[in-house]
C-alpha cells in the first residue's frame, strides 16, 4: 500500500522524465516551429503594421510572433525539453550502466521460461563438455558470457551489443549539450545584457559616433552577431547587431578596411562570386592581417569570425541631367550627386526633394518574345513535338522564351512632394531595344509594392532623347499650336483646290486637338469626344484625331528643323514608328507624376561589402553535441543489445532464452540460429561444426 | 547491422567472389585516375571525398550483388555517352545515341517512363497474384534506375560541357534533386526487398516514385526547369556533396515508410491483407526504414548546420528549410519514442508514419513553393 502513494515532486519526476512526455514534447516543439516559418521572421516593424493592420499588430508583438524563436514561450519549451531529456538521463543513467555491467547470473529458471524466445532441448554431452562448447560457440558469435553453477545446473549468461545503452547516453546528452551551447549563442545573453547594463536600443537617426554608450557594446562582449558595412576604401570597428525594432552597435576589437570589393557573374547574370579585400587591424597590438573573406571562405581572428554577408552600393557618385517636363520648357539642369544623397531640384516656382536610393551597373534582362502558341490541330502537335525535342538530348539546353542581354546601368530615386509624399523612379542610362526600336525606359511606382509602370520615351535618329524633348517642350506650348496647325492644314491640302474655309477648319480642328493634347494627352482628348461626340460616333472620331496628331507632330519636328536651320526630313517608316511612339510617350508623360525626368549622364560606381562578425561561445559545446548525437543515433539504432541465455541441467535438459530490448525480427532470427547452432553443437556434439 | 554480428575481417575477405574483386579493382582504379588526372581541380575536401568514396562504394558493391552490376552498368553507359560527346554538345541533338538514348535529359526520360512501367507491373503481380510480374517490376526498377543514374552522370559531365566554371555535380536545383529522390527510394526499397524477400511492397513503394516521376516531368515541361544553372556562390562548397545526398537518403526512406504504413493500415482493415506480407514485417520494414532514415537525417541536418556556419555565418538560424528539417527530424524522434512505449498499437505507428510524408513532402517541397528563405535554388 504505502509504495503506491508517491510525492507529488516524485510523481512530476517521473512524468517529465517519462518517454510518453518526451513524444509529446517532441510534438509540441516540432508544432512550435511551424509558426516561425509561417510568419516572416524578423522584418521591420513597419512592414508587421502594414501586414496585419493597427489591431493584430500588437497582438502579435505581444506573442513575439515576429521572433518566435527567440520569444520567451519558445524558449520555455525548449527548457522543458533539456529539463525532461536531463532527467529522463538522471533516471535511465544508473540502470543502464548496471545493465551494461551485469550478465544476470542471477537469472531464474522460472523467469527464463517467461522469455518469449525460448527453446529447450536435450544433450547427452557431459555438462563440461556441453558448457564449453557453448562457451566457444557463443564467443565466435561476439557474446560476451559467464557461468554461475545453480542448484540442479548451471547458467551461460551472455550478452552483446551493450553499446546500444551507451548510445542511449551519448544522443541523450547531446541533445541537452546541443540545446545549452545553442541558448548561450541565441540572443538571450543580449536580452540579459540589455536588462542588467540598461541598454537601449538605437534607430541608427545619427552616425555612428553621435550614438551614445548607452547603444554600444564592449569589444569584452562575448556573444553577438552583427553586420560591419564596409564601403570601399573606408574602416570601420563596428558592427551593428539587429535588434527587435532597432540596433545596438558592437564595438570590435579590430577595425576591419575594405580594399576591394570583387562582383563576378556568370554570363546569365547569374553572380559568380563576392569576394573581400581586407585588412584587419588589431587595435591593441596594431598588428596588421590581409586577408580576402568569400562566401563560404569565412575568416577568424580571436574567436570572431568574419563572414562575407552581403553587398550594398558604397554611394557611387552620379552626374545627372534634369530635363525639365514643365509645358513649354526644354531646361536642362546638371547635378552631381551620390547613392544614399539627396538634392534638391529647382522646378519652375517649386522645389522637389529627390533622393537617390540606388544604382546597378548593370542589368540583365530576358529580351525573349513570348513563345507564339500553336494554333489549329497542326500547331498544337508541332508544340507538342516541340516540347518533346526541348525535353530530349542535354541538360544544357534553355527553355523557350529565354534571351537574357545585359541592358546595361540603371538608377534609381525617389522624388517627395511637399505633401511628404513619394514617388519611386527606376531609369535606364542607355536606350533598350523592343520591337526592333530602341527607348529610353524610365519607371515610375507610387508604393514599394506595386511594380514599375514604364514610359518608354523613343531614342531620336542619332539614339539620344534631345528630340523627344524639343518636341514635347513644342507640342505643349500653346503659343505654338496655331502655327504647327495652319502649317498641318496646308500640308494636308496641298495640290487640292478646296476653299480656305475648309482649310481653316481643319486647321482650327487640329488646332483645339493640340491643345486637349498639351493638356493630359490622350485622356483629355478621349474626354472631350466622351462629351462631345454621341456615342455611335465617337470610334471614328477617336481614329480622325490621331493622324491629326501625328501630322501636327511631324509639321512640329520639321518646325524645330527650320528653327535649327537644318533642313527639312523626307517621312519614313522609321521615322513614322518614332513619330507614333513620340506622340504615345508625350501622352503617357502627362502621367509621369514628376515635372523632371532624370537622366543618368555618367557614373562612377562605389561598391560596399557587408561582412558579418559573430562570435559564438556555444559552438564548440554544439559542435560537440552532434558529434555524440550522430554516435548515439548509430548505437541505439544498429547495436540491438541481446542477452542470451543457456541454462544446462545435471538431468540433460537445456534452456535456452534471448532477450533485447527492441523488438526486431533481427532479433526472431537471430534466437531461431543460435538454437539451431547450439542445438546441433548439443547433439551431434562428437562432429564439431 | 555490422555491429550486431561482428564477423572477423578475414571470413569477409574469404567469401568474396572474383567479380567483387574485379569491382574492387575497377572502381579504385576508376577514382585513383579520376584523382590523378582531374586532382588539380579539387580542393583538399573533394578529393577526400572521392578517396572516402572507394571504400563506401566497394563496401556496398561487395554486399549487394545487384548495386554492384548497376554501378557497372551505369559506368559503361556513362562512360559510353560521355565519349560519344567528343566534347560538343551540340552532338546531343545530333548522335542518334545521345539523342535518343545516353543524352542526360533522354536517359532521365528512359528513367520516368521504365518507373511508371515498373509501378504498373508491381500492381499487377500484387492484384493477379502474378509472380511473374512482379519479378518483371523488379527488373524494371532496375534498369529505371539504371538510366537515373547514367542520366545524372552525363549530365555532370554536360554542366562542364557548358563551361567549365558551371560545372558542378548534379544535385543543386529541385530538378536535380528530384531525379536524385526517385533513384534513392527505388534503392532502399531494391535493398528491403531483398533482405525481406518480398516483391509485394513495390506496388506501394512504387507509388511515391511514380509520383515524384511526375512532379518532375511537369517541372520539366512547364518550367523548363531541366536547364543546366550555374552554382550561386553559396552553394560553392563541398558540403553540398554530401549533405544534399544524405538529406535525401533520409527523405527518400521516410517516404518508403510511409507507403509500407499505407500497405499495413490496408492490410489490417483485411484489404489486400491476403496478398501483402504479414503486419510483423510491415511494421518491421517500417521501423528499418525510418531507422536509417533518421539516422541520415541526422547526420544531413548537422552537416547542413556546418555549412551554413560557412555560408551565412551562423550554424542555425531558423531558416524556413532549416526549421522544416529540424520538425521533420523532431516527428521521426517521437516516432521511435512512440514505438518504445508500451501498449500503443501498431495502427499509431502506421498513421504516423503517414502523416510524416505529408510533413517530410513540406520539408522538401513546400518551404520551397510557399516560403522565402535562404534556401534559395529551386524555387517553383
Ligand atoms: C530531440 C530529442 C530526442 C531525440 C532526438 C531522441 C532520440 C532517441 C532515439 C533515436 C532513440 C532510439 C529509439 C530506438 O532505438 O528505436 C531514443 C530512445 C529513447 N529515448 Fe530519446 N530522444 C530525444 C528525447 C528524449 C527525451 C526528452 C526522453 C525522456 C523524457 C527520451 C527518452 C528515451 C528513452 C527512455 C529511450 C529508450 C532507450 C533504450 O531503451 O535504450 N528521449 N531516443
Amino acid at each position: 500500500m504505502p509504495r503506491t502513494l508517491r510525492s507529488p515532486g516524485r510523481q512530476l519526476y517521473e512524468l517529465m522524465s517519462s518517454m510518453r512526455f518526451a513524444v509529446s514534447l517532441l510534438t509540441v516543439l516540432a508544432i512550435a516551429s511551424i509558426i516561425g516559418t509561417v510568419v516572416k521572421q524578423n522584418e521591420p516593424y513597419n512592414n508587421y503594421l502594414n501586414q496585419f493592420g493597427q489591431f493584430w499588430f500588437p497582438v502579435f508583438e505581444w506573442l513575439g510572433l515576429y521572433s518566435v524563436y527567440h520569444a520567451s514561450w519558445f524558449l520555455t519549451i525548449l527548457t522543458f525539453l533539456v529539463a525532461s531529456t536531463s532527467l529522463c538521463i538522471i533516471r535511465q543513467a544508473p540502470g543502464m550502466v548496471r545493465e551494461m555491467k551485469s550478465f544476470r547470473t542471477g537469472a531464474r529458471e522460472a523467469s527464463l521460461r517467461q522469455f518469449a524466445h525460448k527453446h529447450i532441448t536435450q544433450t547427452l554431452l557431459s555438462r563440461n563438455e556441453a558448457q564449453q562448447k557453448v562457451a566457444e560457440y557463443l564467443a565466435a558469435q561476439g557474446y560476451k558470457s559467464r557461468t554461475k553453477d545453480q542448484a540442479g545446473g548451471v547458467l551461460i549468461a551472455a550478452k552483446a551489443g551493450s553499446w546500444n545503452r551507451m548510445g542511449y547516453l551519448l544522443a541523450h546528452s547531446a541533445i541537452v549539450l546541443i540545446c545549452v551551447g545553442g541558448l548561450l549563442d541565441g540572443d538571450l545573453p543580449l536580452k540579459l545584457e540589455m536588462v542588467l547594463g540598461s541598454k537601449k536600443v538605437t534607430d541608427l537617426d545619427k552616425p555612428f559616433g553621435e550614438i551614445g554608450a548607452e547603444s554600444r557594446l564592449g569589444p569584452e562582449h562575448w556573444s553577438y552577431r552583427g553586420n560591419v558595412f564596409l564601403p570601399e576604401g573606408k574602416r570601420s570597428n563596428i558592427a551593428v547587431l539587429n535588434v527587435k525594432d532597432g540596433a545596438l552597435l558592437q564595438e570590435l576589437p579590430f577595425s576591419i578596411t575594405l580594399k576591394k570589393f570583387h562582383i563576378e557573374h556568370y554570363s546569365t547574370g547569374m553572380p559568380k562570386r563576392f569576394a573581400s579585400d581586407i585588412v584587419l587591424t588589431d587595435l591593441k597590438t596594431g598588428a596588421e592581417i590581409e586577408h580576402t573573406i568569400e562566401v563560404n571562405k569565412p575568416f577568424e581572428y580571436h574567436g570572431i569570425s568574419l563572414y562575407q554577408a552581403s553587398f550594398e552600393d558604397g554611394g557611387s557618385k552620379l552626374k545627372l541631367k534634369a530635363h525639365s517636363l514643365l509645358p513649354g520648357s526644354t531646361r536642362v539642369t546638371d547635378a552631381a550627386t551620390e547613392v544614399g544623397d539627396s538634392l534638391q531640384l529647382k522646378q519652375g516656382n517649386n522645389a522637389l526633394h529627390v533622393e537617390i536610393t540606388g544604382f546597378r551597373p548593370f542589368n540583365v534582362e530576358n529580351m525573349a518574345a513570348a513563345p507564339t502558341p500553336g494554333t489549329g490541330d497542326q500547331g498544337k502537335l508541332a508544340m507538342l513535338n516541340h516540347s518533346i525535342d526541348q525535353a530530349l538530348g542535354s541538360g544544357a539546353k534553355s527553355p523557350d522564351g529565354k534571351d537574357l542581354r545585359n541592358v546595361g546601368p540603371s538608377f534609381s530615386y525617389k522624388i517627395r512632394d511637399e505633401a511628404g509624399q513619394a514617388r519611386e523612379y527606376n531609369n535606364y542610362m542607355a536606350p533598350i531595344q523592343q520591337d526592333g526600336r530602341s527607348f529610353y525606359m524610365t519607371g515610375m511606382r507610387e508604393t514599394p509594392a506595386d511594380g514599375f509602370r514604364y514610359l518608354r520615351i523613343p531614342a531620336d535618329e542619332d539614339g539620344k532623347l534631345d528630340t523627344w524633348f524639343a518636341l514635347r517642350a513644342l507640342l505643349t506650348t500653346r503659343s505654338e499650336h496655331a502655327l504647327i496647325a495652319r502649317r498641318f492644314a496646308a500640308k494636308a491640302m496641298s495640290g487640292r483646290n478646296v476653299a480656305d474655309t475648309v482649310r481653316t477648319r481643319l486647321a482650327d480642328a487640329a488646332e483645339r486637338t493640340l491643345q486637349l493634347y498639351s493638356e493630359r494627352g490622350f485622356e483629355s482628348l478621349g474626354q472631350f469626344i466622351n462629351d462631345s461626340v454621341p456615342e455611335n460616333e465617337r470610334g471614328n472620331a477617336a481614329d480622325a484625331l490621331v493622324p491629326v496628331l501625328q501630322g501636327c507632330a511631324w509639321e512640329a519636328w520639321q518646325l524645330l528643323r527650320e528653327r535649327q536651320q537644318l533642313k527639312p526630313l523626307a517621312m519614313n517608316p522609321t521615322r513614322a514608328d518614332y513619330l507614333r511612339d513620340a506622340v504615345n510617350s508625350i501622352s503617357d508623360s502627362f502621367h509621369y507624376g514628376a515635372p523632371v525626368y532624370l537622366e543618368l549622364d555618367q557614373f562612377d560606381e562605389v561598391k560596399a561589402s557587408v561582412i558579418q562578425a559573430t562570435r559564438s561561445p556555444g559552438k564548440f559545446g554544439v559542435y560537440l553535441g552532434c558529434a555524440l548525437l550522430v554516435a548515439g543515433v548509430f548505437f541505439m539504432l544498429y547495436v540491438r543489445e541481446r542477452r542470451l541465455f543457456v541454462l544446462l541441467k545435471d538431468s540433460g535438459e537445456v534452456l535456452l532464452a534471448l532477450s533485447s530490448n527492441r523488438k526486431t525480427l533481427d532479433t526472431d532470427h537471430e534466437f531461431t540460429r543460435h538454437q539451431d547452432a547450439i542445438e546441433s553443437l548439443l547433439n551431434h556434439g562428437t562432429r564439431t561444426p | 547491422m555490422e555491429l550486431a554480428h561482428p564477423k572477423a575481417p578475414t571470413s569477409l575477405l574469404k567469401r568474396r567472389s572474383p567479380l567483387d574483386w574485379l569491382a574492387a579493382l575497377l572502381l579504385s582504379g576508376g577514382a585513383l585516375f579520376a584523382l590523378n588526372r582531374y586532382g588539380a581541380f579539387m580542393d583538399g575536401y573533394e578529393q577526400a571525398i572521392l578517396l572516402a568514396a572507394i571504400p563506401t562504394f566497394i563496401a556496398l558493391a561487395w554486399a549487394w550483388p545487384g548495386l554492384r552490376n548497376l554501378l557497372a552498368g551505369t559506368a559503361l553507359l556513362a562512360l559510353g555517352g560521355i565519349s560519344l560527346y567528343h566534347a560538343d554538345l551540340a552532338r546531343a541533338e545530333q548522335v542518334f545515341f545521345l539523342k535518343y538514348f545516353l543524352s542526360s535529359q533522354t536517359a532521365i526520360g528512359w528513367m520516368c517512363f521504365l518507373f511508371f512501367l515498373a509501378t504498373a507491373s508491381y500492381w499487377l503481380g500484387l492484384l493477379a497474384k502474378s509472380e511473374f510480374a512482379e519479378k518483371t517490376g523488379t527488373a524494371l526498377t532496375w534498369a529505371a534506375v539504371l538510366m537515373g543514374v547514367t542520366g545524372m552522370l552525363v549530365r555532370w559531365y554536360e554542366s562542364y560541357l557548358i563551361g567549365t566554371d558551371i560545372g558542378h555535380i548534379p544535385i543543386s536545383n529541385l530538378y536535380e534533386v528530384f531525379v536524385l529522390f526517385s533513384l534513392i527510394t527505388a534503392l532502399l526499397y531494391l535493398h528491403y526487398e531483398r533482405r525481406y524477400a518480398t516483391r509485394k511492397l513495390g506496388a506501394f513503394v512504387l507509388i511515391v516514385i511514380s509520383a515524384a516521376v511526375g512532379f518532375t516531368l511537369w517541372y520539366t515541361f512547364s518550367r523548363g526547369a531541366h536547364e543546366i544553372q550555374p552554382l550561386v556562390p553559396a552553394l560553392q562548397s563541398y558540403w553540398m556533396k554530401i549533405h544534399v545526398p544524405a538529406n535525401f537518403i533520409g527523405y527518400g526512406a521516410f517516404s518508403l515508410s510511409a507507403m509500407i504504413g499505407v500497405a499495413w493500415l490496408l492490410a489490417e482493415r483485411g484489404i489486400l491483407a491476403s496478398r501483402l506480407p504479414t503486419l510483423a514485417v510491415m511494421e518491421d520494414v517500417m521501423y528499418k526504414a525510418i531507422a536509417i532514415g533518421f539516422a541520415f537525417f541526422t547526420v544531413a541536418t548537422i552537416l547542413g548546420a556546418l555549412w551554413a556556419a560557412e555560408a551565412w555565418g551562423t550554424y542555425w538560424q531558423w531558416d524556413p528549410k532549416e526549421t522544416w528539417a529540424l520538425i521533420v527530424w523532431l516527428n521521426y524522434a517521437a516516432w521511435l519514442h512512440l514505438r518504445l512505449t508500451k501498449g500503443l498499437r501498431g495502427s499509431v505507428l502506421a498513421w504516423w508514419a503517414v502523416v510524416g510524408l505529408l510533413v517530410t513532402t513540406f520539408a522538401f517541397l513546400g518551404v520551397n513553393m510557399f516560403l522565402s528563405g535562404l534556401h534559395s535554388y529551386g524555387e517553383l
